[in-house]
């Protein structure tokens, strides 16, 4: 058991959690659309069963309900008119998963992508799965989908085959068509798909397409429905409507923490159309358009008592103060501290902060939940639909085959829409008023009651030899997390260790979880230990790495960079790697510090990636552009202020993000490994910039940079 | 203050009911099913919501319905002609200017007022112009991309 719970990082926090609120009151079958056609299953692989115990063991929610409705990791599913679908339970961010699953199908089966429609994230059609999280879609999924689809391919053949009673190795697939060996006949897929009824399930040795003879994955296929997207036409959540829908609103309580001490809800009941909803804690109304929801839920008198809570001016003493001594996410110590700092010439300490961030997906938090005969449905924006259906069996107290949950594409989450408040809230409102009900949340509740990227403490303790290899490497986590915690640098005594600690806010999952964190404090240290002994950042990186990959990736963003080039004034560069999630990292910056102000501006940026054979390099570089330009914020100026259980400044105009005149010159350079297994790309590409913007601070002016985002520092990009 | 009943949007003059203190954002996407323009932060400061009002790029969430009046206001569900994108919109499809698209009506009316009023603009003035609009998945560059796309000013595509 305890090799299972250590699979998932530990700061994955919010999916410890109960579930949001206790109310008082009291399978899917995946063939349901398969009518006629054939259709490949593709059985769970030992992999994702593995995945599916970790979550039922790990999560700390009564799972017992959430069962492996039956051994269906992925299928394909071609239909009597020859079209193609493949079902899945991943979601669709931002991250163009719907193109590069869609191109692996098209690929393994030989047919144009057109051809192939995706259906993903809807419990009640596609097959279960834990949640689009931790760059896993790519490994994972686009694997399954290949083998169902090489299936799909072999054993249309095989029919096309015995209808011309030829043996299957005459029968090719060309451009969506069957022909035999001289080409004299062809066959369309809905020609061989027609009248059959078959469904077949995929061994598990089927083989797939190496990366080398891929036609259609491995190029620039234009997001699927992008046109949609453009045009204003693609419904997410926020979009929906229904029959008779009401629009919701919640009360919410006056600080984090508080409880409920009294109400008067009677002058908002006595609005018209109006439902108010009040359920222990909760309390919440429905109206026939959002602006008397407002009305009313503004009517409601509450009085809340909330206890004395920290602030964020003594975060980082509380975080020491309240760790543990040892958490899960920890390596086991390697070599002896005590000797690596013996037969040192020099040795450093230093201490590193980040603060808390939020994700503030454009999109907020949004469900429209509907209550048919016992049976719920609920359209929300959550990476975790199927985690979402069981907090609701959980609070409901109903069956998980008495809910659906649907997620259409949504305005992307970062790690942060991993839990069920709204649809619950939603299916509450619902459940009270007898009608649909869309809540959407507001930016000012996004920020108060989702959860942040957790704040973290980072103590570094190292020695090093005057030739530049680093003898010792003690490094503590409070509270961040693990997530990229242990180093690809060959490091001969090591002990580094994350300490859970008890946080103030509410925390969990961000983009790259502490990876970003980990890599900030490791590689400023790595550029501290670098002047400590007089070496080029990148020639001193180099001598402690034997990791071929990261020397790669390291290698190439030095050279695009121009790295050692000549040095002008106000200006100073940094560089910084890494690696996580099956992916490799350099970053290179330059940035410009005003002497006059401290203003800091990002000016250049080169950050080379290699994450296995590439899918889809349009994609990759958008994805890798964006992390970068997400980065810019939480190295420079997001964090969240707080104090007393209130978010201080939890709206747009008092929350920084990155904005178009904050974007530096951006270089990518893509390592195409086609020998290698195509893994993740959505997060790791965000973990390089906040070190080598502050690498490049120190380089510009001599004050070292050991916080995220700059404080303290007297320099600012206000 | 009576009741708005009337709107004039994407070139259709359209029957409403509403309070004239109701944000022109909620008019649009809930009572005339218009609901290409995003909520995003409520208080002018990420642009999701952008719309044309005679022309001119408008916050719709911060904008009271009667304060448009007789004014002529522009959605994204305007722009394509014959159901084919107009040609920013092509542009943002070239430039892969989005990822999950939230914020891409906003952006779009954003920087068809700016083409409107200047065909042609360098990059300083594109920055300036869409500075108030977010984009949190990071497209910025892209975007810029596709805004000299469709005025005929980019130097290359993005790949």
């Amino acid at each position: 058991m305890n090799e299972l719970l250590d699979q998932l990082e530990a700061e994955r926090y919010e999916l410890f959690e109960g579930p949001a609120y206790h109310f008082s009151f009291n399978r899917r079958q995946f063939l349901k659309a398969f009518s006629g056609g054939i259709a490949l299953i593709v059985p769970m692989s030992n992999l994702v069963a593995h995945t599916l115990q970790q979550e039922q063991g790990e999560s700390g929610r009564n799972r017992s309900n959430e069962r492996v409705p039956d051994d269906i990791g992925a299928w394909i599913h071609i239909d009597e008119s020859g079209t193609v679908s493949a079902f899945t339970g991943k979601v669709e961010i931002g991250q163009n998963i719907r193109t590069s699953l869609a191109q692996a199908v098209a690929d393994e089966l030989h047919v144009p992508m057109n051809e192939v429609r995706l259906v993903m994230a809807d419990t009640d059609l596609t097959p279960f799965d834990l949640g689009t999280f931790g760059s896993m879609s790519t490994p994972r999924m686009a694997p399954q989908l290949r083998k169902a689809a090489a299936a799909a391919r072999e054993t249309l053949i095989a029919l096309a085959a015995e209808q011309w009673k030829v043996a299957p190795a005459d029968v090719r697939i060309v451009n969506a068509r069957f022909v035999n060996h001289d080409a004299s006949k062809s066959l369309t897929l809905a020609e061989v798909a027609k009248g059959r009824k078959l469904v077949k399930t995929i061994p598990p040795d089927v083989a797939i397409t190496p990366a080398r003879d891929w036609t259609i994955a491995g190029t620039s296929v234009p997001k699927v429905d992008g046109r949609d997207f453009v045009s204003g036409k693609h419904q997410y959540t926020t979009d929906l409507k229904r029959e008779g829908m009401l629009y919701g609103r919640i009360v919410r309580p006056s600080a984090l923490e508080a409880k409920l001490l009294t109400s008067d809800t009677k002058a908002a009941e006595s609005m018209p159309g109006v439902v108010v909803v009040h359920d222990g804690d909760f309390i919440g109304v429905a109206a026939p358009d959002l602006q008397t929801a407002i009305r009313a839920e503004k009517a409601i008198a509450v009085h809340w008592e909330a206890p004395g809570q920290p602030g964020n001016d003594e975060l980082f003493d509380y975080l020491k103060k309240n760790a543990t001594a040892v958490s899960r996410g920890s390596g086991h110590p390697v070599g002896s501290i005590a000797d690596g700092m013996a037969a040192a010439d020099k040795k450093l300490s230093a201490t590193y902060t980040v603060a808390y961030i939020a994700h503030a997906p454009l999109e907020p938090r949004a469900a429209v939940a509907e209550w048919n005969d016992g049976k719920l449905t609920v359209w929300t924006g959550t990476q975790r639909p199927f985690g979402v259906r069981n907090e609701l069996a959980e609070t409901f107290h109903i069956p998980e085959e008495k809910i659906r949950v649907i997620t259409p594409d949504m305005g992307s989450g970062y790690g942060g829409k991993h839990t069920g408040e709204c649809a619950i809230e939603a299916a509450r409102l619902a459940r009270g008023s007898g009608k649909p009900v869309k809540l959407v949340w507001t930016r000012e509740e996004e920020f108060s009651w989702a959860y942040f990227r957790p704040a973290g403490v980072i103590e570094v303790s190292t020695g090093v030899k005057n030739d530049g290899t680093v003898t010792a490497w003690e490094f503590h986590n409070y509270n961040s997390g693990g997530a990229g915690i242990q180093v690809k640098y060959d490091f001969p005594n090591q002990n580094i260790q994350f300490h859970n600690s008890k946080s103030p806010l509410r925390q969990g999952s961000y983009r790259g979880l502490a990876a970003t964190a980990n890599h900030f404090a490791r590689e400023v240290h790595m550029d501290e230990l670098a002047h400590a002994v007089n070496m080029d950042p990148v020639e001193f990186r180099l001598k402690n790495i034997k990791d071929e990959r990261l020397k790669a990736v390291l290698q190439a963003a030095a050279k695009t960079f121009r790295w050692g080039g000549k040095k002008t004034d106000g200006r100073g560069v940094g560089i910084a790697c890494g690696f996580e999630k099956g992916s490799y990292i350099a970053t290179a910056a330059e940035v410009s510090v005003d002497a006059k102000t401290g203003r800091v501006k990002i000016e250049r940026v080169v950050e080379s990636f290699e994450c296995g054979a590439i899918v889809n390099k349009l994609h990759l570089n958008n994805q890798v552009e964006g992390a970068i330009v997400q980065a810019i914020g939480g190295a420079l100026f997001e964090q969240i202020e707080f104090k007393n259980g209130q978010i201080l400044n939890g709206k747009f105009s008092k929350y920084r993000l990155p904005r178009f005149s904050d974007v530096p010159k951006i270089e990518v350079v893509l390592l195409d490994r086609k020998d290698l297994p195509s893994a993740g790309a959505g997060e790791t590409p965000i973990v390089g910039l906040a070190p080598a913007v502050g690498n490049a601070i120190f380089d510009a002016t001599g004050k070292r940079i050991r916080s995220m985002p700059l404080h303290g520092s007297g320099l600012s990009a206000a | 203050m009576a009741n708005v009943t009337s709107l004039n949007v994407n070139g259709k003059k359209l029957r409403v009911d509403v309070d004239p203190q109701t944000p022109l954002l909620y008019v649009l996407r809930d009572n005339l099913n218009l609901t290409g323009t995003k909520y995003g932060c409520g208080e002018a400061r990420c642009g999701a919501c952008t719309v044309l009002v005679d022309g001119q790029p408008m916050r719709s969430c911060v904008t009271p319905v009667a304060r448009v009046g007789e004014k002529q206001v522009t959605t994204i569900e305007a722009l394509e002609k014959d159901g084919k994108p107009n040609a920013l919109q092509e542009a943002f499809l070239k430039a892969d200017a989005l990822q999950c698209g939230y914020c891409t009506s906003g952006m779009i009316m954003s920087a068809t007022a700016l083409l409107n009023t200047n065909p042609k603009p360098t990059r300083d003035e594109i920055v300036k112009h869409m500075n108030g609009n977010v984009c949190r998945c990071g497209t910025y560059l892209r975007i810029l991309n596709a805004i000299e796309i469709a005025a005929g000013t980019a130097k290359e595509v993005a790949e």
